[in-house]
């Protein structure tokens, strides 16, 4: 189809220029140097700088505190995934159901979504405190087993993904109440003719229908929890306890910013930027097919 | 008639004078309602303790078992909280970096968008990849470089350090694109006959046509905005230019003997969360529209 266009010889390159800039300024020239400096080996300071090839990669990959940071990160990944897409999913079900008050409903699901995942894992870092927090204190009740973060990890890594998931909740919500929202109305009613039971009904129509949305939204906050977890480690955890929360993105910074170790910074960039690319290009995929039902 | 098709027929009558099934609809919807209530419950637990304990004063906050209703001490808390951490200056900062991230990107977005689809010229296509790159390539993967760049520049500690290097996106480009795309070729071309050059008929034509699209897009951009952690983290040293959440996470102690004010701390969360959410909650019905349900 032939497109109405507009003549003009520097039109669109002023109209361009803006976005342009900026992505070459601070997006590409950036990564670019990532890319360089990741087989260097640079002084503290900046001013010496040797080449070492692969050096600073073989070295990640035999560090044990690099594997675990990975580990850390699917494990977290994982949880705040499943966590998020499933709870998102119920929520959503039942919002979307025969019932009065969708708006409302909608309105008290999806705010969390504004909350700043630094603030709710404060929150939450104060809720499972192991001398002040209310959640230590109940469970306490019920069993002799302290749930305290700082000594305990996969306490501390719970509290993490809780706090990330909670934020999560929002977005994937209005998502999924969207996508059941769209469902013919018509497959629910030869369903029920049919004489499916509302259990039934959802595993063998709704699950199928939105698992478009479904993958979408998986593919979607395994990015954010992969990239844009740092603000939870760091308010809350810190990487602690020992290095059991330390994710990919944390070290990341810990070894550049702090430990001014800007080659082993750049390398683990590197990675994961192999490691985004592979996700996008996954909830690309997924995107493209959201809303069709066929 | 076939078997078939009758059968079909007497069922859907039967379903139509069956009264009786009013009941048991109305039990399933209440059971609905009381576990939508219950998760919401769970889900705004967090937040609501965390605005009980901000009304709180120390002595309560440590009290076993725990209050669960509001106290008395709200006014003097967040007075003190924001005394105690400059609060103003940090919501003030946090605002501008909110709003202009939010409002330049979409401009940008906007104007790339614009030029994508409506001029053929030379490069066009090399632009569309460059914007999709991007994506690639969030914060984390070029982290150390773009904090030189900007260091490079004399940004840092600047409002422009702050926001610049966050305002290429190719979220809003490519959703501006997508609903450009979806404009009947034939307005561009009454608009060329009547003699209206190119930004008349983006302003004129466009513009007013993509409300719904801004405003979803606003929504996202300025919560992303506000609640940015690990730039200003690294940009920003100086008090005067931190924003609110980085000065949140400052008023945690975090070496051991000192007895955290975790009600002045959820006093900081709550003036902390409160914009953003307020944004949520206010636009929500353009930010489905507009984002959700935007390529239906």
């Amino acid at each position: 189809m032939q497109r109405t266009v507009f003549r003009s010889r520097w039109l669109p390159y002023v109209l361009v220029a803006p976005q342009m800039v900026v992505t070459v300024l601070f997006f590409f020239w950036p990564a670019l140097k990532s890319l360089q400096l990741s087989v260097y080996r640079v002084s503290p300071f900046g001013d010496k700088s040797t080449f070492v090839g692969l050096d600073n990669f073989t070295k990640l990959l035999t560090d044990p505190d690099y594997y675990s940071s990975v580990l850390n990160s699917f494990v977290f990944a994982g949880g705040v995934t499943v966590t998020a897409v499933l709870g998102s999913l119920v929520l959503a079900g039942l919002a979307t159901q025969k019932i009065r008050g969708l708006a409302v409903y909608r309105t008290l699901l999806l705010w969390p979504y504004g909350i700043a995942s630094a603030v709710a894992g404060i929150i939450f870092l104060f809720i499972f405190h192991p001398s002040y927090g209310i959640l230590p204190y109940f469970l306490s009740f019920v069993t002799t087993y302290e749930f305290n973060w700082l000594l305990k990890s996969w306490v501390a890594m719970t509290l993490v993904i809780v706090a990330m998931a909670w934020t999560l909740l929002g977005y994937n919500i209005a998502f999924y109440i969207a996508g059941l929202l769209a469902i013919p109305s018509s497959v629910m009613e030869a369903a029920d003719v049919d004489g499916a039971g509302p259990v039934r009904r959802f595993t063998a129509i709704v699950f199928p229908l939105v698992s478009p949305i479904t993958f979408y939204l998986v593919a979607l906050d395994m990015v954010f929890a992969f990239f844009e977890s740092f603000p939870v480690i760091d308010a809350v955890t810190k990487g602690g306890p020992g290095q059991s929360t330390e994710l990919m993105v944390y070290k990341l910074w810990k070894d550049g910013f702090i430990g001014l170790n800007l080659g082993s910074s750049g390398a683990q960039s590197v990675i994961l930027m192999a490691l985004v690319i592979g996700l996008t290009v996954l909830q690309f995929r997924f995107a493209e097919k959201k809303v069709t039902y066929r | 008639m076939s078997a078939v098709g009758t059968t079909q027929l007497e069922r859907v009558q039967a379903r139509a004078t069956d009264a009786p099934r009013r009941k048991p609809i109305s039990w399933g919807a209440l059971l609905v309602h009381a576990l939508l209530i219950a998760c919401i419950a769970v889900v705004a637990f967090p937040l609501y303790f965390a605005f009980v304990v901000s009304t709180q004063d120390l002595q309560q906050v440590v009290q076993r078992p725990p209050r669960l209703l509001p106290s008395t001490h709200l006014l003097e808390n967040y007075a003190e909280a924001w005394r105690k951490a400059n609060m103003g200056r940090m919501l003030f900062n946090s605002a501008v970096m909110a709003v202009t991230v939010a409002v330049g990107k979409i401009v940008i977005s906007m104007l790339s968008a614009f030029a994508v689809v409506y001029f053929d010229f030379r490069g066009r296509i090399l632009c569309f990849w460059m914007i999709f790159v991007t994506l690639m390539l969030p914060v984390p993967v070029r982290l150390m470089s773009t904090y030189e760049v900007v260091g490079t520049l004399g940004w840092l500690n600047t409002y422009q350090g702050l926001t610049i290097p966050l305002m290429a996106s190719a979220t809003a480009t490519f959703l501006f694109r997508q609903f450009y795309l979806t404009i009947p070729n034939e307005m561009a071309e009454a608009a060329q006959l009547d003699g209206a050059g190119p930004l008349r008929f983006l302003f004129a034509f466009l513009l007013p046509l993509s409300w719904a699209n801004i405003a979803a897009l606003f929504v996202v951009l300025f919560i992303f905005g506000w609640n940015q952690y690990l730039w200003p983290l690294m940009i920003t040293t100086t008090e005067a230019m931190r924003t609110v959440v980085i000065g949140l996470e400052q008023l945690i102690p975090r070496s051991g003997t000192e007895l955290p004010t975790w009600n002045l701390i959820m006093a900081g969360a709550m003036m902390a969360l409160l914009p953003p959410v307020a944004v949520i909650v206010f636009m929500q019905r353009w930010f489905v529209k507009g984002l959700v349900e935007s390529d239906k």
